[in-house]
């Protein structure tokens, strides 16, 4: 066991942070959550471009492909150093971490040369295609149907709760190709472009008052069979690739903004007064805010456990199969405690921008998206502790 | 970084488990706990003989000189073992001995430690039971180039079978480390009955008890240095106790669920019994985390030492005590028996969480360490 870094982890990190010392951007001066989020988006994408430009985006891709074949720990040090920098999100998260990483270990050769320079460079953005209104923690009976005809499918069918398809480029999209096979075993994979004819986008409001989700809509959508990523009616192989990154990556893309939401609320209760002092005075505050402030840093270590056992043998040890659950359920017990330091404020849509009404809002939905805690709790008990299937 | 056990550390912790799998059966700890002092002489030589009587003493005094890390996987294994009797307040004793004792002090108390002859505790806390240094009232007076106790002190664990009773008083305005030897004069035990019957804690009175001054620990003059050091030490090896006792109720109640059959299936493929299974998984590898942590972390002098000892101490607490709610929850009825070795574990859980700090105690340190250095927005 040692917990230093090594000295080439040590040479990343100087690197990376002397780079964004110099680069990373103001804050955004407007409300991030406002109904029209163009320019804020454009200050999002200006962002990643800046970072591709500089070498920094892509990181634990092979060298080969534009990364820089960061290994786990380098990308740990990675979104760590985001945090402290208080860089902006990354917008073409669905790209780097979920789509690009699974081209390159599936995707053919025209494949790799089409999509993956647009995915670091931000020009092109990705969406994921997975859940349906029917399929949701039963992900394999999905019902969006391709039929084979000539060199192409066409697609028939819909998605929801589709994260960035309103600004999407393409979609990274799940499809039934074989209805007479066992649900696991005829589905496929696909590579489309989000303005072929018959894509229809709709944005899905969210109780947070955004919508960063969508619902999408396939009408006779015809996609060439070039695009298949993998093999025809093995798509699960390639969703699961996914979704163990996605389910690795959005806990290490959040603890950037949990540690600045903390500390942003700590540097309030400080300013906030309660009973004649300083709530951060008040020992129940203090106590719980110690406690959001433990549970965060058991997050970073739990991850780079996770990290370690991944390095060495290839597969996640078990705390990593626990940090979806952790970090969803913590950022909502951190919301919660933000409300009641606030009080009154927490729920205005101007104090604070907006952060904490809707920071207590969107933190509902952690617990939903990339699988519920439900279902990681199933995967917990059945793959990790080996307890019998439920169902 | 490598946040994992090293082959060697592995190594160790097999042995261990091995070890304790032969010699410190459930069985066994129930019958040493039946004792008076929950001190078996037997057990006491194999761990001897396995150096770990000796296990962070320097090596020239006759210790293994091992680290912290390796302390805890012992700590650990341990733990999960339920191990009765003045380990823990032997290890604690050393740990202060090291920090605050002379060159000739450690020689004499530190060898015979690591032999295995001679047993060590710590008589710390008082009436007000705070951990606090600042809580530890006790005078000792001046007199004459000796040192006289009275007064007493509470909860002193294992302090029956203790050689030494090492007692942290006040002198002037100082904190002072006075060394009292079993069967000195005006030293008096009494019995605390508790819950956790594998270790027995005492109240210790001292009826005028004089130390001379020579045998008092110096420290170089930094008491509380010494102290707070040895403090962390034996928090950290708590720590890794707590976390091989919450393994210990997760693997028994996860093996529980998989045979016990009800409405015709095992009990562990109904969701209600798989959730709650999950949740004591997520705790235990969160305490271990967090354990592991702290002790590589004191072990290297890193400056958030003092801030992952507390974190580490005040998530076991809660997370140790919780793992066996939910473990006594799952085996029902059974589980609530004194038959059953659950209670053991639940017990030692009550007592390690209020050793050393309890949650609160510790969370208000973080607190000091975290919350008060960030700065206000205005």
């Amino acid at each position: 066991m040692d917990l230093h870094l090594t000295e080439t982890e040590q040479r990343f990190r100087n690197e990376f942070r002397g780079w964004l010392a110099a680069n990373v951007p103001g804050e955004w001066a407007g409300n991030p959550n406002a109904e029209d989020r163009s320019d804020y988006i454009r200050y999002l994408r200006d962002w990643q471009r800046k970072l591709f430009a500089g070498g920094w985006a892509g990181i634990s891709w092979p060298k080969e492909f534009g990364g820089r074949g960061a290994s786990l720990m380098e990308q740990a040090i990675f979104q760590e150093e985001l945090a402290r920098a208080n860089a902006p999100q990354l917008i073409g998260t669905i790209g780097l971490s979920l789509v690009g990483p699974t081209i390159i270990a599936m995707g053919t050769e025209a494949q790799k040369a089409r999509y993956l320079a647009p995915i670091l460079s931000g020009e092109e953005i990705w969406c994921q295609g997975f859940s349906e209104p029917n399929a949701g923690s039963d992900l394999a009976s999905l019902g969006t149907r391709a039929v084979r005809e000539a060199d192409e499918f066409i697609i028939n069918g819909q998605k929801i709760w589709t994260s960035f398809a309103q600004l999407a480029d393409l979609c990274l999209l799940l499809v039934r190709t074989d209805s007479e096979a066992p649900k696991h075993k005829g589905i496929t994979c696909l590579l489309v472009d989000m303005r072929s004819e018959g894509v229809s986008v709709r944005p899905l409001r969210q109780m947070s008052g955004d919508s960063g989700f969508n619902e999408v809509f396939f009408s006779n959508v015809r996609v060439p069979i070039a695009q298949v990523l993998g093999q025809v009616n093995q798509g699960w192989t390639t969703a699961i690739t996914a979704l163990m990154n996605e389910r690795a990556n959005l806990g290490s893309g959040a603890q950037i903004i949990f540690k600045r939401n903390l500390d942003a609320l700590i540097a309030r209760a400080h300013d906030i007064e309660r009973d004649g002092q300083a709530a951060s005075e008040d020992p129940i505050v203090r106590q719980r805010l110690a406690q959001a402030y433990l549970e965060l840093e058991i997050l970073r270590l739990n991850t780079n456990r996770a990290l370690t056992s991944l390095t060495k043998t290839g597969i996640p040890g078990p705390e990593g199969s626990i940090q979806k659950l952790y970090w969803s359920e913590w950022n909502q017990r951190t919301q919660q405690l933000a409300q009641e330091i606030l009080g009154p404020y927490g729920q205005l849509a101007e104090f604070d921008k907006g952060l904490w009404q809707y920071s207590y809002l969107r933190a509902r939905g952690n617990t939903i998206e990339a699988g519920t805690s439900e279902i990681q709790r199933n995967i917990i008990a059945e793959r990790v502790l080996g307890l019998p299937k439920s169902y | 970084m490598d946040f994992d056990l090293s082959k060697p550390q592995k190594l160790l912790k097999d042995s261990a488990r091995e070890l304790l799998a032969r010699q410190c059966k459930p069985r066994r700890v129930r019958e040493i706990m039946e004792t008076e002092t929950a001190d078996d002489g037997n057990l006491w030589q194999e761990m001897a003989d396995q150096g770990w009587t000796g296990l962070t003493v320097p090596e020239e005094y006759g210790g293994l000189g091992l680290g912290l890390v390796e302390m805890a996987v012992v700590s650990e294994e341990m733990g999960r073992a339920c191990v009765p009797g003045p380990f823990l307040s032997t290890l604690f004793s050393a740990s202060l001995i090291e920090r605050a004792g002379s060159d000739r002090q450690k020689e004499a108390y530190l060898s015979a430690i690591a032999a295995g002859e001679k047993k060590a505790t710590v008589a710390q806390l008082e009436e007000n039971a705070s951990w606090d240094l600042d809580a530890i009232k006790l005078q000792a007076e001046r007199d004459n180039g000796f040192l006289r106790l009275s007064g007493r002190k509470l909860f002193v664990p294992d302090a029956a079978v203790a050689d030494h009773i090492i007692c942290v008083a006040q002198s002037g305005e100082c904190l002072t480390i006075l060394p009292v030897e079993r069967g000195t004069e005006g030293l008096n035990l009494k019995l605390m009955p508790a819950m956790d019957a594998t270790r027995k804690i005492y109240e210790v009175s001292f009826n005028d008890v004089a130390i001379a001054g020579a045998d008092v620990f110096g420290a170089d003059g930094d008491v509380r240095g010494a102290l707070s050091h040895a403090l962390q030490v034996a928090t950290v090896a708590t720590c890794a106790e707590m976390v091989g006792g919450m393994q210990w109720i997760l693997d028994t109640t996860v093996e529980y669920a998989k045979t016990r059959q009800q409405f015709g299936r095992p009990i562990g493929s109904f969701q209600a019994i798989q959730h709650q299974c999950a949740d004591m998984l997520l705790m235990t590898e969160s305490a271990r985390s967090a354990a592991y942590y702290a002790a590589w972390s004191v072990n290297e002098g890193a400056p958030e030492a003092n801030t992952a000892v507390s974190i580490a101490k005040a998530y076991c607490s809660d997370a140790f005590r919780e793992v066996g709610n939910r473990g006594i929850q799952i085996h029902g009825g059974i589980g609530f028996t004194w038959e059953h070795d659950l209670h053991l574990y639940y017990k030692r859980s009550k007592a390690s969480e209020v050793i050393f700090g309890d949650a609160t105690f510790h969370r208000e340190r973080i607190a000091r360490n975290v919350v008060d250095k960030v700065t206000s927005r205005s």
